[in-house]
């Protein structure tokens, strides 16, 4: 497949033509208008495969760019490549680098795509970006190169102020998104809100819970009045009772609420001034915020019967008031919260929310030793037992049995994403003792349609021996502090065929079992090992093997010949052009 | 003051006729050493595994294939492992939020961390003080009051709390709302030190308030 088709674009006139030398007899438009209706990026890939003419067909009609991985391919192969884009996904750094693994200034700049799209795409209009470097100034270009512009969306990125925010409110008449989600940025000012035009109007979503400074509450007011359109608003933990009862009546369509905190006191008007304004959300289905919420939770009660998602994963909420709000939420399909809801609050849960597919339960003090808090095993029985059609798992706990967990599965066959993070780095069975790798054989042998696995706990090889003789849909696999020896991750790259990204830290895994792999990785997106047993040399090997894979390896400065933080990853785009002294390309 | 200790527990070993038999040492714990008799199972007393965390030397330590370390790993240095548990720093300061406080004993080496609210009346705060300092302290309740008392030497220990403004005050006196909001760490002062402090209302064992 040559990516640099130079060839313009060739009409085919089948009237006139006496001899069909193509292989299909689709005239252009027909092909094309059907693959126009084609959204998945992945039916795009693979309709781009069939031959020259499909291909040709698919890149002049794509218009939503997915990029999983900036480092996979150049923003110039793109633009050669597709002419017509109007929206694109891109990510950068390894998902590790949340947890502050991946030391500042690794890469991932927006600006160099920035610079060839303001060139190739000027009616660009969607920008999600996730895990990238963004600064105010390419915010500033963003917002003054693509006039059209109307969705930005930034998750978990960093090295932007509001400041930058502002240039996007100033400059992008036509913005409908607004979405800052979990960003690692200076919050100097909330004076950006106030940088909408006063005829500014478009707006559908703005998310600016993650931001903490203070803003006009009258600019925002004035803005919510004006948007009709607005669906989506989450506010952060600047904003009043009463002041969101304000916002409420303005914008009663929102479909999607972020609350502030619930304080202050309300006297008994102004509570019964905001029930009735939460009344008349009849479109609600997503709510979130709350944080310290333990009173007043009634006052939503009324718009809870059409809620489908519960995010609560800021609010240190107990179980009584948890459970009595549950009981108001029977149409529940996903729900995160924090352990702080214990046991007992799973336990309602599971008697209250019998349509619930996902399950978040983040720790509420992941680093606190003496505090014998949060939820166990026998939350997460109880929420499997009353929610039969749970897919998604993502559950913080102290401890866990295997036979809890073979239980879970049973009553929960149809898991595609199971991340259990038992939070002491291999501890076994509290009550056997035993290693945890039973249960997530129990995982892999009754989820077939696993597509994602976080491991944790005490962990021998036979668990990798389980993952890769059982998980044969399994795609992504985290791992820490876990296996015995070269042989689990050996284990997992011969028997999954369809990974795509493994992330290892502090694991027994040497050079065999990087090796190991060496046919396997082009086939994934990336390979992730710290803290492991891998040397210089072995990926000295691998990167010599493998020419089209890039070998990078972030130098720690005591260590020697143990390459401390190995990425792997494939590339069409050669080593990296930007890569700081401090990443080692092989 | 340890042998001491020690010498307390045997003597209520020795007096302790519930058949239960702790295998703990008459301790306050060490941080993170779960304190709940685990029903049904005697937990051994932790073998410490070789595993130490965060640095990569560990990984040269031999672990034989099939070796299984039976003993629970004790998380001795789970704060200096980098990233872990893999949560987002977002999410790092939810718990400020909770009314987490500290609890100090006189005389113990270890604090211990309350959440109050997970309590709703003074009498059950008192109960889960107990429980923290399970082997010294019971609740004792002479006429109308409760106490917390360490049975085995008669001493006697009288909650007070710091509140919002820096002084030190006597658990009780205001009203459990108005305490929990105001409270910033609890200490249990042995009596005899508490002296010279304001005439209390006596803490009512069947308070709700």
């Amino acid at each position: 497949m040559n990516p640099s088709l130079k060839k313009p674009r060739e009409s085919m006139d089948l009237s006139n033509s006496s001899e069909l030398t193509q292989p299909t007899a689709f005239p252009d438009e027909v092909l094309e208008k059907v693959l126009s209706l084609v959204e998945s990026h992945k039916d795009r890939n693979s309709a781009s495969l069939v031959c020259k003419y499909w291909y040709n067909a698919e890149r002049w009609t794509r218009t939503k760019l997915f990029i999983g991985n900036c480092y996979s391919v150049t923003p110039e192969i793109v633009a050669r490549r597709f002419p017509k884009i109007k929206s694109v996904t891109l990510k950068g750094k390894p998902r590790f680098s949340d947890f502050n693994l991946v030391p500042e200034n690794w890469g991932a700049d927006v600006q160099v795509w920035l610079d060839v799209f303001a060139r190739v795409y000027p009616f660009l209009e969607e920008l999600r970006l996730k895990r990238m470097a963004v600064t105010d100034e390419s915010l500033e270009f963003l917002a003054k190169s693509f006039h059209g512009f109307k969705v930005l969306s930034l998750l978990s990125c960093d090295g932007f102020s509001t400041d930058g925010i502002s240039s996007i409110a100033t400059y992008c008449k036509n913005l409908t998104e607004l979405d800052i989600q979990e960003n690692g940025i200076d919050d100097f000012t909330g004076s950006w809100l106030s940088c909408f035009p006063d005829d500014f109007a478009s707006l559908e979503v703005l998310n600016f819970a993650s931001l903490n400074s203070e803003f006009s509450f009258d600019a925002l007011e004035r803005l919510v009045s004006r948007c009709k359109s607005l669906r989506v608003l989450k506010l952060n933990k600047n904003v009043t009772l009463g002041q969101l009862q304000r916002l409420l009546v303005r914008a009663p369509q929102l479909m999607e609420l972020g609350t502030g905190p619930f304080v202050p006191e309300l006297t008994g008007r102004q509570y019964a001034e905001l029930e009735s304004a939460f009344s008349n959300c009849k479109h609600l289905h997503t709510l979130s915020g709350l944080w310290e919420a333990t009173r007043y939770l009634p006052v939503l009660y009324a718009a809870c019967a059409s809620l489908t998602f519960l995010n609560l994963s800021y609010a240190t909420i107990r179980s009584n008031e948890f459970s009595k709000l549950l009981a108001h939420c029977p149409n529940l399909r996903r729900l995160w919260v924090l352990d702080t809801v214990r046991d007992k609050g799973l336990e309602a849960v599971g008697a209250n929310c019998p349509l619930l597919e996902e399950l978040r339960v983040f720790p509420a003090d992941p680093f606190e030793e003496d505090i014998v808090h949060g939820v166990t095993e026998s939350g997460f029985v109880a929420v499997s037992a009353g929610c039969p059609k749970l897919q998604y798992v993502l559950y913080f706990c102290r401890q866990m049995t295997n036979a809890a967990v073979a239980t879970i599965v049973r009553n929960c066959p149809d898991f595609t994403h199971f991340r259990l993070c038992i939070m002491n780095p291999g501890q076994p069975d509290y009550l056997t003792n035993e290693p945890m790798d039973e249960a997530f054989g129990a995982v892999v042998k009754t989820c077939k349609k696993l597509q994602r696995l976080s491991v944790s706990g005490l962990l021998t090889d036979l668990t990798f021996e389980y993952i890769g003789q059982y998980a044969k849909n399994l795609e992504t696999l985290s791992v820490a502090f876990a296996g015995s020896s070269d042989r689990g991750m050996q284990c997992v790259l011969e028997g999954c065929s369809k990974l795509r990204k493994l992330e290892i830290r502090d694991c027994p895994f040497g050079n065999a079992a990087l090796l190991s792999g060496m046919e396997k990785y082009e086939s994934m997106r990336c390979l992730w090992m710290s803290a492991c047993r891998v040397t210089m040399n072995g990926c000295r090997m691998l990167a010599q093997g493998r020419p089209r894979l890039n070998v990078e390896v972030i130098k720690d400065e005591n260590s020697d010949d143990l390459a401390d933080k190995l990425y792997v990853y494939r590339s069409v785009a050669g080593p990296r052009r930007d890569a700081p002294p401090f990443v080692v390309t092989l | 003051m340890s042998s001491e200790r020690a010498k307390s527990t045997n003597h209520l070993r020795e007096t302790d006729n519930s058949g239960l038999n702790y295998e703990t040492e008459l301790t306050l714990g060490l941080p993170g050493e779960s304190r709940k008799q685990i029903s049904g199972t005697k937990r051994r007393t932790s073998d410490v595994t070789e595993l130490s965390l965060g640095s990569s030397n560990n990984c040269k330590d031999d672990h034989s294939k099939n070796e299984i370390s039976t003993g629970r790993a004790k998380p001795l240095a789970k704060t200096q492992v980098v990233g872990w548990p893999p949560v987002r720093s977002s999410r790092k300061n939810v718990i400020e939020k909770c009314k987490y406080v500290k609890v100090a004993v006189d005389g113990a080496p270890y604090l211990r961390k309350v959440d109050l609210e997970m309590y709703d009346s003074y009498l059950k705060l008192l109960n889960a003080l107990q429980k923290l300092f399970t082997n010294c302290l019971t609740i004792c309740n002479f006429q109308s009051e409760s106490k917390l008392m360490d049975l085995t030497n008669g001493v006697e220990y009288v909650p007070t709390y710091e509140d919002k403004d820096g002084d030190w005050m006597l658990v009780g006196d205001v009203p459990w709302k108005m305490f929990v909001d105001t409270c910033k760490r609890i200490r249990l002062m042995k009596s005899s030190e508490a002296v010279g402090l304001a005439p209390r209302t006596p803490v009512k064992s069947s308070s709700t308030s």
